[in-house]
């Protein structure tokens, strides 16, 4: 009885995955989509306590304290320290506008629960039916890398994607072993502080993040 | 033991292997150089055509040589149809061989070295003979190679010339996508038989799509090669760039090592019995295609050189008619047919391989008397090189296919193949072969109008330039060079009973028929093909009626102690005839590029310039240009579209750094859903 309740919980986690992907998708100010994407850090900490409830992996216990660290306050609190250096707080510059960019993002979505048709009927996991969701979320987060001109929803974006991989992994798999996530966790956490490097070089050198000024500047 | 016959082939290309060996080290003696590189040249083709003669009347014989990769020895062999063109390609590098001493010396006079022509002529020759006897496909790919590298290095022997090297780089890559193509067709054949040997091949079971694939492939390789339309643009180029003695090799045995890749790869390994009907009609149409528009472009050219090349374009024409009747009558279950169709081809072969090398020769000769190839500038040199204008005239009787000479035969066996379409049951066929058989007919009644047109210009009239009026005719080399292809013409026109026998053991390897019985000449006189009721030739006869009526005119005009007259040219009451009056080469063909204008669209430029007064004409101005249509129509938009197609790529590969983002997106998502379907 608690398994089917679980179960229904990790559904829930997983729709709340997708509304955020959409959300960061919708925002149009820098900080609300960092508030997001350190919602979505949240989310995936909590499902990773879901599945660790119902699997019994003990180590799981200890990846969603992990990312919930990481994830929900350390990147966001990196991320939201260079904006306020930066004073890149403006507005997010979609290269699509926001109602054909959600068009897109529904299509994918179909598309992707129509992907995972195939591989749902194989699956004996609890956890199969997010797998379609999970996809979806990498699938939006690459969108907003798309979409967007400013480096740093570029770099959102790529974050967003780990965090929907990890999703995947949790959802498909029961979650990686240990090592791996610790590697995976510390690269990330290593990109963060470079991308951050970056930045300050970008934007000493060009004057701007956004990519159009940098391509047309580096073209010269 | 050795087979003689193939010692024989094989001392020939040894001979001509040691000749491109031997070149360079004596570079430092032009004379000698020359006189060696030459004459070994002559031998080979000696030994050549004696192996071919050989060959012929014996059984096929097989050598392997440990020469090439370790796991890959050179498998040669001579069977007929090695030895059929083993023995064409001897014919006419003997005579080139002899005419290269004389015409060398001109080479040397002028350029003051033959250091390439003397490593690749004979590169040349040792390739065409490779190909002919390789009996696997490695070697003979090998030697195909050799023959088209050889070749272009021949083309661009005047590289000083900026349409000498653009005509070299055209020509490159034609052939190299010709070779490639047939690279194609042979790895075809490989996936069916696992082996690169022909014995392997031919006994390999092919399914119908493979055995298309082959042929398609083949078809368009060796096309190319051969100067089929609309795959000949690189053809009039290259070979009127190349010097006169290696366009003869080029035209006269090159295009024909082509067509023995063809009957080799499609009639020997893929086999009669694989043929599907349509073979035959697309060989028959593109032989029609290029046998009118090759003579059509010639009649429009003035460059001598040019004229002969697309006239090669129609040569090619003619002998794929032939072989496209023998496919088409051999896929309906007619062999009998099929076997004179392809003896007609295969004497149009060598017919043209004697009487193409001989007009180049000839252009080669009036070209160093005059410095100049533009027929404009020559007119009246029957009176300066009379012994180079009877062997042109030769040569061009025996191209418009008039008796008693050797073209006169092969055009008539090709009607006469096609006269017996009514055995076809396929009325798509039937109905195309007389259509083809009218280009046919039209063809040689322009190829006549042409070589009309270049003799008189070239030898008859008033001499159109100081260059012409003071030639001086070549030497005993060349003239030597010329008479053997002349006399073999006339042979093969006499007695095409002694020939046709000889050649028969081609068709009979390739169709497992004989023409023995219903087709065999009744005698050394009659050639009957079919039954005498309805169609002979003794070509016997008709030389002897010819010269007795060209005695009797004799007779009449200068019999009986009549006195001579000699007196001025008549001029219609004009007090003064100059050169200039005379028919141009331009102008003899005005009314027919007025009647086919719609094949040729000419562009015209006109202008006139005015001088101070609107009345006061400067100078006025008519130019017309006839470019090659298939040039101009295919080949351009061709390039222009790849042009276009490259801008567009070159330009994505300049977007930002959103679009790369959005290829991957978009090949992850296409790979995703191409997965699930």
């Amino acid at each position: 009885m608690g398994d089917v309740m679980l179960q229904e919980a990790i559904s829930v986690a997983a729709s709340l995955m997708l509304l955020i992907s959409f959300a960061l998708l919708a925002q149009h100010r820098l900080l609300s989509v960092l508030h997001w994407f350190a919602a979505q850090g949240v989310v995936l900490a909590l499902t990773t306590l879901l599945v660790a409830v119902i699997s019994g992996h003990n180590e799981l216990y200890f990846s969603a304290l992990m990312t919930l660290l990481l994830k929900g306050a350390l990147l966001p609190w990196l991320l939201w320290r260079i904006i306020r250096k930066m004073h890149v707080h403006r507005e997010v510059e979609p290269l699509v506008n926001m109602p054909v960019t959600m068009f897109i993002a529904l299509t994918l979505v179909l598309v992707c629960f129509y992907v995972a048709l195939p591989i749902e009927r194989m699956s004996q996991l609890v956890t199969h039916n997010t797998l379609a969701i999970a996809m979806a979320t990498v699938f939006l987060s690459m969108l907003m890398m798309i979409t967007r001109k400013k480096a740093i929803t570029q770099v959102i974006g790529f974050l967003s994607i780990e965090n929907a991989l990890f999703f995947t992994a949790i959802g498909a798999t029961h979650g990686m072993p240990m090592i791996v996530e610790l590697g995976v966790a510390f690269d990330v956490l290593i990109a963060a502080i470079i991308f951050g490097l970056f930045f300050t070089h970008m934007r000493s050198t060009f004057d701007s993040l956004d990519l159009d000024v940098i391509q047309e500047k580096s073209k010269r | 033991m050795i087979d003689s016959a193939l010692f024989l082939a094989i001392c020939a290309m040894s001979t001509s292997l040691f000749a491109s060996l031997l070149s360079p080290c004596i570079g430092r003696f032009p004379a000698l150089q020359r006189l060696s590189v030459s004459l070994l040249l002559a031998v080979s083709g000696a030994l050549a055509m004696a192996a071919g003669l050989f060959g012929l009347n014996s059984s096929e014989a097989v050598i392997t040589l440990p020469i090439g990769l370790p796991w890959l020895p050179m498998h040669l062999h001579l069977d007929a149809l090695s030895a059929f063109f083993m023995l064409t390609i001897g014919v006419l590098l003997l005579p080139v061989g002899i005419y290269s001493v004389g015409y060398l010396k001109e080479i040397v006079a002028k350029n003051g070295s033959i250091q390439q022509m003397g490593l690749f002529l004979p590169l040349f020759a040792l390739g065409m003979q490779g190909v002919v006897l390789a009996d696997d496909a490695y070697t003979f790919m090998v030697f195909w190679e050799i023959m088209s590298l050889a070749s272009y290095f021949l083309v661009t022997f005047e590289h000083e010339d900026e349409a000498t090297r653009k005509a070299g780089f055209l020509y490159l890559l034609m052939a190299h996508l010709a070779g490639l193509l047939i690279l194609g067709a042979f790895s075809v054949l490989y996936a069916a038989a696992g082996d690169f040997s022909f014995v392997a091949m031919r006994n390999a079971e092919l399914s119908p799509g493979m055995a298309t694939a082959a042929f398609l492939l083949a078809a368009f390789g060796f096309g190319m090669k051969a100067g089929v339309v609309p795959l000949h643009v690189w053809l009039p180029d290259a070979h009127s760039a190349a010097p006169s003695n290696a366009s003869a090799l080029m035209s006269g045995i090159m295009l024909k090592v082509a067509i023995f890749g063809f009957i080799r790869l499609i009639w020997d390994l893929v086999g009669m019995h694989e043929f599907v009907w349509w073979w035959g009609a697309l060989v028959l149409a593109a032989g029609s295609s290029s046998a009118i528009t090759g003579i059509l472009m010639a009649l429009q050219q003035h460059d001598l050189k040019r004229l002969l090349a697309y006239s090669s374009v129609e040569n090619v024409g003619i002998i794929l008619i032939g072989l496209g009747l023998a496919m088409t009558f051999a896929a309906s279950g007619h062999p009998l047919i099929a076997v004179l169709g392809m003896i007609a081809a295969l004497y149009h072969t060598i017919n043209h391989a004697l009487f193409k090398g001989m007009l180049f020769m000839g252009a080669g000769a009036v070209m160093h008397a005059t410095g100049s190839r533009d027929m404009e500038s020559m007119g009246g040199l029957i009176h300066r090189m009379p012994v180079t204008a009877v062997f042109v005239l030769i040569a061009c009787i025996s191209i418009s296919g008039l008796p008693p000479f050797n073209g006169f035969v092969s055009e008539w066996l090709t009607f006469q193949t096609a006269l017996l379409t009514p055995h076809l049951e396929n009325t798509l066929l039937a109905a195309l072969i007389p259509f083809s058989a009218s280009m046919l007919a039209l063809a040689g009644a322009l190829a006549a109008v042409c070589f009309v047109k270049l003799f008189g210009i070239v030898f008859q009239g008033q001499a159109r330039s100081t260059a012409a009026a003071e030639a001086h005719e070549v030497d005993g080399w060349m003239k030597a060079g010329m008479a053997i292809p002349a006399l073999f013409c006339l042979l093969l026109g006499v007695l095409p009973t002694l020939f046709i026998p000889l050649i028969e053991s081609v068709p009979q390897m390739l169709i497992h028929t004989s023409l023995s019985g219903s087709v065999q000449p009744e005698n050394w006189l009659w050639l009957t093909p079919v039954n005498a009721d309805r169609a002979s030739y003794a070509a016997p006869m008709m030389l002897f009626g010819m010269l007795i009526f060209a005695a009797l005119i004799y007779w009449r005009l200068h019999g009986r102690g009549k006195r001579i007259l000699r007196g001025p040219v008549w001029s219609c009451g004009h007090a003064q005839l100059n050169p200039r009056m005379q028919y141009t080469s331009t102008s003899f063909s005005q009314p027919l590029k007025r009647i086919f204008s719609g094949a040729y669209l000419p562009e015209v430029h006109e202008g006139t310039r005015y001088g101070t007064h609107p009345l006061v004409v400067r100078t006025v101005v008519y130019a017309v240009y006839i470019g090659d249509l298939f040039y101009r129509r295919l080949y351009l938009p061709i390039g222009r579209i790849t042009q276009i197609i490259a801008d567009r790529v070159a330009h994505e590969h300049e977007r930002g750094m959103h679009a790369y983002l959005a290829y991957i997106f978009s090949t992850i998502l296409l790979l995703l859903l191409w997965v699930v379907q």
